[in-house]
């Protein structure tokens, strides 16, 4: 079971936090002014890399916040958690991940 | 009693006191200190039980958790299927009996206590070998947090079973001492009888710990019997040992036919002579340990049978002791029924056996190497390499947070182990930043003489004509040679296919002994390096673990916590038969004496109908939601419009998911300007108020809203009938409950003896109704105060069945029951919950997508069977005939189902909900609804089915 950094907590067992799918995928501004294709890429599509990934999670049996966090789907290796308002860090800002068990 | 194969001294036991046992109905004699194993042997039983598939005798051929031989089941003091012999420790009254494969479950309930800890720690040792106990000597030393943890009964590893000495004393000696100084610091925690099982993410690893299975009917009850340790650890020692390798030929199942190091264990740790008479097959030094003590102790060893063609450099201290020493021999067969009698030998080099000649024995034992115990770095995804000269498979690679050290690495001499210990975990301390402690010596060990090279053969060509057809790999499985041969023949050349084909590796031990030889005859068979075939994956547990103990407190009543509302024992004393809404139990129905469920519901349904009814809705789901901001909150997340809801009133509303389909609904209070109380059904409050939450911090964090749950402080108790408001008024006097004070929809604050007490006007059954809010506190008495006032028109408690059956009448749907995410407000006939005027909600834009206009969508219709007496089965799918009143052709399309059904006493006759393509076009017409084989015909109507004016609720 990893561990999960939350940031207003620090890190916590993996079953307190809930996921909330791909971070960055604002709710439109205007809705009625999207065509149906649209609308439809932001209810439903959402990438599906090998590799980094950047995430929404929810501390939900914890404090309840919500984050955002960089983790690769190859290792499952969080490698970094940032707050919401914070800017989807750059790949060059992330370390090269290594074999871990560790926290 | 006497043990005929017991050595007059020695060994690790208690021989001052005796225990009895009783084996296959058999009583033997043992001490404490044994395993049912070295019972057995001492009293010159090698046979357990037979093989699962072929019937053949099988015996003990281990010491330890790697024996694929002795499965035992435990019929007293506790029934326990699919033990081994050779981990059982012995106590008093012990009854058990072989088994061939297979076990079965006990028929009474297990009445022991199991449980959990959680444990945080600098630096988990996994084994108390030499490579551990020197290991978390170090940590301890330099002060670090320190958990140890080893699965045998007391610590020392391979120590307990050889004549090492240590600082020129037996080894024994330095265990000893290194275990008290353990205790002496207070940071470090040392188990015994805990096996580390299985190795995760981020240092956490799973150990049980079996505290009281070697007390039987000792065990005190207030003890858990067993524990699972959830360690998370900064830094991970794993010092396991290694598992001994047989070499495979013909015949080699029969019992009598044993691990070489396992003769030596049994020897040394439990006092016990496995044989008289014994046959050494060996393809590497370590087995002459074996031949020599086991002659000292006073048993024949016939000969040491050495597969490499220089032998030994120890042959000659065999040859000083008169043991006969085969270079360049294997043992190709074995003879005997229930135990070996003979080993046949013949001569081998290049790979060719030459013939065979017999030698009597009752003891055949077998060395074809050490595999390094690697489950626990391999299941935290180390990566293995294959090592030529060892015939095995070691760590491939360094993991940041967890070393391999000993023998478990690849090092089989003592020193060695004991200084690797050391190196591995004083890295580690380095890099958590923990200093070493000045004094950290270790004992002296005598200088290891370098071994040979061992010879690396995984079977001796088979010439007793069966081709391989009685050369076990798994024991346990029967799975021979002739069987890889099959499944590489078929084509497999994946040794996770050939693992599935021949089921090797799959029982109980989960291929300890089996694993590599797998690896090693196949790469063989396939003519390619042992290391492209690789290993089957090592998935947790290591050895079998018991559910009782991973389900720890978590069985029976607190298997999931239990929610019940502050009336839950008046519903208990009034006979109520309760169901499960979620976690909550919330009462069904209330039988009378002689009624079944469908009988008191109709009655239930006739009072609140016709007189008055009362129900606990303390359930319901209740949100407390304040701020400035939270009517603009509502507004974005209901269909309709919140923030025109005046002070004192309340609304019904439906929530949707962007994607437009209905997840939740439920009546809104606006408490103040600022403040809204809002419901959700039972189910949906968690939920809500998820969702609530992620909207104002994911997408409107500007919003000043802040959102609890008040579900629990606030008990609910609907009045519901004709006679609800002489009820209500009644306990009520200073309230004014005429309809035109208190219209429908609205809410008054009141007080009862001083307190608070909440009035609605809501109704979810379509009559008269009024809703009574308490703190839960005064639950019961505010409940018997409405039975006393309404004892006059016969008020009657009714459970969620009625409740079902009454908003069902009235077309109400329940969100999860009628719906399934694929249903909009306009599917269920709520267009007029759709504000038109709001420029956005949660949902609005996909209400313009053309398939939400679709007419042909599934829509909420109510369904009356013609024949007035069938009670449709919820679920049911629903058809209809063409033209010429035939079913079209198979497959028949299905129009939509029943959501809903029920028996109504005000209508007479059973009627139900159902979600039907183009429904509302189709109110009027006949369908059909298979049931139990035959079509029903059922009439399509509107869903509301009472009172469709709403004339009663509103009165
Ligand atoms: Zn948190």
């Amino acid at each position: 079971m990893q561990l999960i950094a939350c940031p207003w907590c620090g890190p916590r067992e993996e079953v307190e936090f809930s996921y909330g799918g791909q971070a960055h995928v604002p709710y439109p501004d205007s809705p009625a002014e999207l065509s149906d294709e649209q609308w439809a890429h932001y209810v439903f599509f959402r990438d599906n890399p090998k590799g980094r990934f950047a995430e929404r999670w929810n501390h939900s049996a914890g404090c309840r916040r919500w984050f955002n966090a960089i983790r690769d789907t190859t290792t499952y290796r969080f490698e970094r958690v940032y707050r919401l308002d914070d800017p989807k860090p750059l790949a060059t800002e992330l370390a090269s991940s290594r074999r871990s068990t560790a926290p | 009693m006497t043990s005929p194969f017991r050595t007059p001294d020695g060994g690790r036991i208690d021989r001052a006191t005796t225990v009895e046992i009783t084996f296959d109905g058999q009583t033997l004699p043992g001490h404490p200190g044994d395993t049912l194993a070295s019972a057995l042997l001492a009293n010159g039983r090698h046979q357990v039980a037979t093989s699962i598939k072929l019937g053949r005798p099988r015996g003990i051929a281990a010491a330890w958790a790697e024996d694929p031989g002795s499965l035992v089941q435990i019929e007293a003091p506790f029934p326990e299927p699919m033990l081994l012999a050779t981990t059982v420790e012995l106590y008093d009254g012990l009854v058990a009996h072989g088994l061939p494969g297979q076990g079965r479950l006990a028929e009474v309930p297990d009445s022991a206590r199991y449980d959990a800890v959680h444990h945080h720690v600098d630096v988990l040792v996994v084994g108390a070998g030499p490579a551990g106990l020197a290991a978390a000597l170090t940590a301890a030393r330099a002060g670090a947090r320190v958990a140890l943890v080893d699965e045998q009964s007391e610590a020392g590893g391979s120590l307990l079973s050889g004549t090492d000495r240590l600082d020129d004393a037996p080894a024994s000696q330095w265990v000893a001492a290194a275990v008290a100084e353990l205790a002496a610091h207070p940071e470090v925690l040392h188990l015994q009888r805990t096996t580390a099982f299985g190795s995760y993410d981020d240092g956490f690893v799973l150990a049980l710990e079996r505290r009281t299975d070697h007390l039987g009917t000792g065990a005190p009850r207030h003890v858990s019997r067993q524990r699972v340790w959830r360690i998370r650890a900064r830094s991970i020692v794993v010092a396991t040992g290694a598992h001994e390798r047989p070499v495979v030929f013909a015949d080699n199942d029969r019992p009598g036919i044993m691990l070489a190091g396992a003769a030596r264990t049994f020897l040394h740790r439990y006092g016990v002579l496995p044989g008289r008479e014994a046959v050494v097959f060996t393809t590497n030094d370590s087995a002459y340990d074996a031949a020599l003590d086991l002659h000292h102790a006073g048993v024949q060893v016939q000969a040491v049978v050495d597969a490499r063609p220089e032998g030994s450099p120890r042959r000659d201290e065999c040859e000083h002791a008169g043991i006969r020493v085969l270079s360049g021999a294997v043992v190709t067969g074995t003879q005997g029924v229930e135990r070996v009698t003979h080993a046949l030998v013949a001569p081998f080099a290049d790979g060719e056996v030459g013939a065979s000649s017999a030698i009597g024995c009752d003891l055949l034992l077998v060395s074809g190497g050490w595999n390094p115990a690697v489950h626990l770095f391999s299941q935290a995804r180390g990566r293995l390499r294959y090592d030529e000269t060892l015939g095995a498979f070691l760590p491939g690679e360094e993991l940041d947070g967890l070393a391999v050290t000993g023998s478990a690495a690849g090092g089989f001499d003592l020193a060695g182990c004991l200084a690797d210990g050391q190196r591995v975990v004083r890295a580690a301390l380095t890099a958590l930043a923990i200093p070493p402690a000045g004094e950290d010596p270790l004992p002296a060990a005598p200088e290891a003489v370098i071994p040979a090279a061992p010879l690396v053969l995984w079977r001796v060509p088979d010439t007793s004509g069966a081709e391989g057809s009685t050369s076990f790999v798994d024991l346990q499985r029967d799975a021979t040679v002739a069987d890889i041969a099959r499944a590489v023949g078929a084509g497999l050349r994946s040794l996770e296919h050939v693992k599935r084909f021949t089921t090797i590796g799959t029982a109980h031990d989960q291929g300890k002994t089996s694993g590599v030889l797998t690896s090693g005859i196949t790469a063989e068979l396939l003519g390619i390096p042992v290391q492209d075939t690789g290993t089957t994956t090592f998935r947790p547990p290591y050895t079998p673990v018991a559910f009782a103990a991973l389900a720890g407190r978590d069985r029976g009543r607190l298997f999931d916590p239990e929610r019940v509302t502050a009336l839950h024992q008046w519903h208990v004393a009034a006979g109520a038969v309760f169901e499960d809404v979620g976690q909550w139990k919330r009462p069904r129905y209330y039988p009378q004496p002689g009624e079944d469920m469908e009988a008191a519901v109709l009655r239930e349904c006739a009072a609140a109908r016709t007189g008055v009814g009362i129900i606990d809705g303390s359930t319901l789901g209740k949100i407390d939601v304040q701020g400035p901001d939270a009517a603009v909150l509502l507004d974005r997340l209901y269909t309709n419009l919140m923030s025109s809801l005046k002070v004192g009133s309340v609304r019904y509303g439906v929530m949707c998911g962007v994607d437009g389909m209905v997840i939740d609904d439920g009546t809104v209070f606006r408490l103040a300007e600022d403040r809204f109380l809002v419901l959700t059904t039972t189910g949906g409050a968690a939920k809500i108020l998820d969702w609530m939450e992620e909207w104002l911090q994911t997408e409107w964090p500007d919003l000043r809203v802040h959102c609890t749950s008040v579900t629990e402080q606030w008990a609910t108790f609907p009045v519901v009938g004709p006679r609800s408001r002489d009820v209500v008024g009644a306990v009520f006097p200073d309230v004014d409950v005429s309809a035109e004070a208190f219209p429908f929809m609205t809410w008054r604050d009141a007080t009862l003896d001083g307190v608070p007490v909440r009035l609605a006007r809501i109704s979810f059954s379509g009559e008269l109704a009024f809703e009574v809010y308490v703190n839960p506190w005064y639950a019961v008495a505010v409940w018997q105060r409405l039975l006393e006032a309404g004892r006059p028109y016969g008020i009657t408690p009714y459970g969620t069945e009625t409740m079902h059956v009454l908003r069902a009448e009235k077309g109400y749907p329940i969100i999860g029951q009628d719906t399934d995410g694929t249903v909009s407000p306009h599917d269920l006939g709520m267009a007029w919950a759709v504000s038109k005027k709001k420029p956005d909600f949660v949902g609005k834009r996909s209400f313009a997508r053309p398939a939400n206009a679709d007419p042909l969508r599934k829509q909420l219709v109510g369904l009356l069977p013609v024949d007035r007496e069938t009670v449709l089965p919820e679920g049911s799918q629903i058809v209809e005939f063409r033209a010429d009143g035939q079913l079209p052709p198979p497959p028949v399309p299905m129009l939509g189902h029943v959501t809903s059904s029920y028996r109504s006493a005000e209508l007479a006759r059973p009627f139900a909900l159902a979600l039907v393509r183009g429904g509302r076009e189709r109110i009027g017409d006949t369908v059909h609804v298979p049931v139990n084989g035959t079509l029903v015909p059922v009439e399509v109507t509107g869903s509301v089915l009472i009172d469709p004016e709403g004339a009663r609720r509103d009165g």
